[in-house]
């Protein structure tokens, strides 16, 4: 029932917060904008499919489900404020999915997603999220590889 | 032009451009208030005082008016009487800005305002019993009332500041207030909807808290959301955004205790 779930999941929204603990810090990498695209991997990392999809689930660090739905099965509240992400591997190429992790910001200036590689420009940041990236250059990596097999 | 007839043609402009300009109310009809967004269950526990566990803290508001408190001895009903008539719509009114120190005030500090000026007690700390027994005691005297700040005079300093609040992206997702609450208001945030985000019915008991809380408890976990800094209870970044908040509220029902999740 809704109401029971609703109190269940209790846990508060966003709350991605308080995790993120693999970001690593400072220094972000470079990269290189092309178009609408990032076209080489940050730091030439190679990204995992699975690791992908626990960070795009993980409440504490992706937490994408918050705003966008993906066909993965048990996950019940799945958001609405996103594009759907099923199919998202045919729309577009690695390399443009990197920059909208990077910062969607960078093609639709009012953008409701957060830039997630991305440290100047932002204010009233929380202490504890000073300084470093919503999620490191691995992590973006591997999200780009998951989100590349949502093809249907 | 001689500057006379400049200066006159200048004020005549102005006088023409600020119907524009000046901020206008942003909604003609009062907001939604958030209990709408609420399932009927919870709207239904809301609406019943048996029901709502808010009530206890108004309970103990209403045993605390009573009670000599500080040096004076003199408790709230010695100066105000009895609060049904005596306090009845003032929390429409706040924040507002206090005459004597031009400060701008919320409910709770307006009451810790009597204790140490009025009572020579000492304030009671944000987010304790007493104080929001009190806040929520004599906001349920404008049960039903609506809301109607002041954002001119004295107090358009302090709307300034809080409508900029609520307007700048902030945090590390790098999120504004208007972007969840104005532009996706009634959208589903996993599990939650998106209210208009108002301060009709605080302080409020939500359930995630199992207490009544604060509007300002609520900011700081919406701060949090974002991963923005938590502004101290009291700060003047957080009253200047609840006087903007109750601007928005504007026409809207107050409705303290109210339930949310
Ligand atoms: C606060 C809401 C929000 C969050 C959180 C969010 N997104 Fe988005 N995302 C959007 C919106 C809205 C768009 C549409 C683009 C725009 O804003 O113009 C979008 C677009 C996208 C796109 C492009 C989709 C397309 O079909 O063009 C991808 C890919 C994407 N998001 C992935 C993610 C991933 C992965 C995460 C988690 C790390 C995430 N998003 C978190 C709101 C969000
Ligand atoms: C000794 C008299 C005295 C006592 C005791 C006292 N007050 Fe007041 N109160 C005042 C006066 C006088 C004002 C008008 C503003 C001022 O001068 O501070 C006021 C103003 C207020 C207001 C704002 C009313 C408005 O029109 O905006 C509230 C609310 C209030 N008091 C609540 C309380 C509460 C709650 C208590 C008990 C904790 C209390 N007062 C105790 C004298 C008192
Ligand atoms: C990512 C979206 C998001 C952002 C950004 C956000 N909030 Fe919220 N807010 C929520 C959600 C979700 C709730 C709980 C459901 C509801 O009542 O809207 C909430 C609740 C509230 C409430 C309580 C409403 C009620 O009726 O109980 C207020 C007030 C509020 N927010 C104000 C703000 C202010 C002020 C800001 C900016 C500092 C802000 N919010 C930023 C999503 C957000």
């Amino acid at each position: 029932m809704r109401l029971g779930g609703k109190l269940l999941s209790g846990a508060f929204w966003l709350l991605a917060a308080l995790g993120s603990q693999n970001a690593s810090g400072a220094e972000l990498l470079p990269y290189t904008v092309r178009n609408d695209s990032v076209p080489a991997p940050l730091g030439g990392l190679s990204g995992d499919p699975r690791r992908g999809r626990d960070i795009v689930l993980d409440r504490r660090r992706g937490n994408c489900l918050i705003c966008h739905s993906a066909p993965v099965a048990g996950e019940p509240f799945q958001g609405e404020l996103g594009p759907p992400l099923a199919g998202v591997g045919s729309r577009l190429d690695a390399g443009q999915i990197r920059l909208r992790l990077i910062d969607q910001s960078r093609i639709s200036p009012r953008t409701i997603m957060p830039p997630y590689y991305r440290i100047e420009g932002l204010r009233d940041v929380d202490p504890a999220y000073r300084d470093r990236p919503a999620l490191d250059a691995q992590e973006i990596e591997d999200m780009v590889a998951y989100l590349r097999t949502l093809t249907d | 032009m001689s500057r006379g007839r400049a200066l006159a043609l200048m004020v005549m402009i102005a006088s023409l451009i600020t119907p524009l300009i000046t901020p206008l109310p942003t909604h003609a009809d009062p907001l939604p208030s958030g209990t709408g967004f609420l399932s009927e269950d919870l709207q239904a526990r809301q609406a019943d005082e048996a029901a709502n566990p808010g009530m206890l803290w108004v309970d103990e508001g209403a045993r605390l008016w009573q009670s000599p408190q500080g040096a004076t001895g003199a408790s709230c009903a010695s100066c105000h009487g009895d609060a049904t008539t005596s306090m009845r719509g003032i929390a429409t009114r706040y924040p507002a800005v206090d005459a004597t120190s031009g400060a701008l005030l919320n409910l709770e500090d307006r009451i810790n305002l009597c204790r140490t000026r009025h009572q020579k007690a000492e304030p009671y700390p944000y987010e304790s019993d007493p104080l929001l027994g009190l806040t929520a005691y004599v906001a349920r005297q404008s049960l039903g009332l609506p809301m109607d700040v002041e954002t001119g005079g004295a107090a358009a300093p302090f709307y300034a500041a809080g409508e900029a609040f609520f307007h700048r992206r902030q945090g590390q997702l790098n999120l504004s207030c208007a972007q969840c609450h104005d532009d996706n208001a009634g959208r589903s945030l996993r599990g939650d909807t998106i209210s208009h985000g108002l301060g009709n019915g605080y302080p409020a008991y939500r359930l995630e808290w199992q207490s009544l809380g604060s509007l300002q408890r609520r900011l700081r976990s919406c701060s949090f959301g974002v991963r923005a800094v938590q502004f101290d209870y009291g700060s003047p970044d957080y009253l200047a955004l609840e006087l903007y908040l109750a601007k928005r509220a504007q026409g809207v029902a107050i409705e303290t205790p109210a339930i949310r999740r």
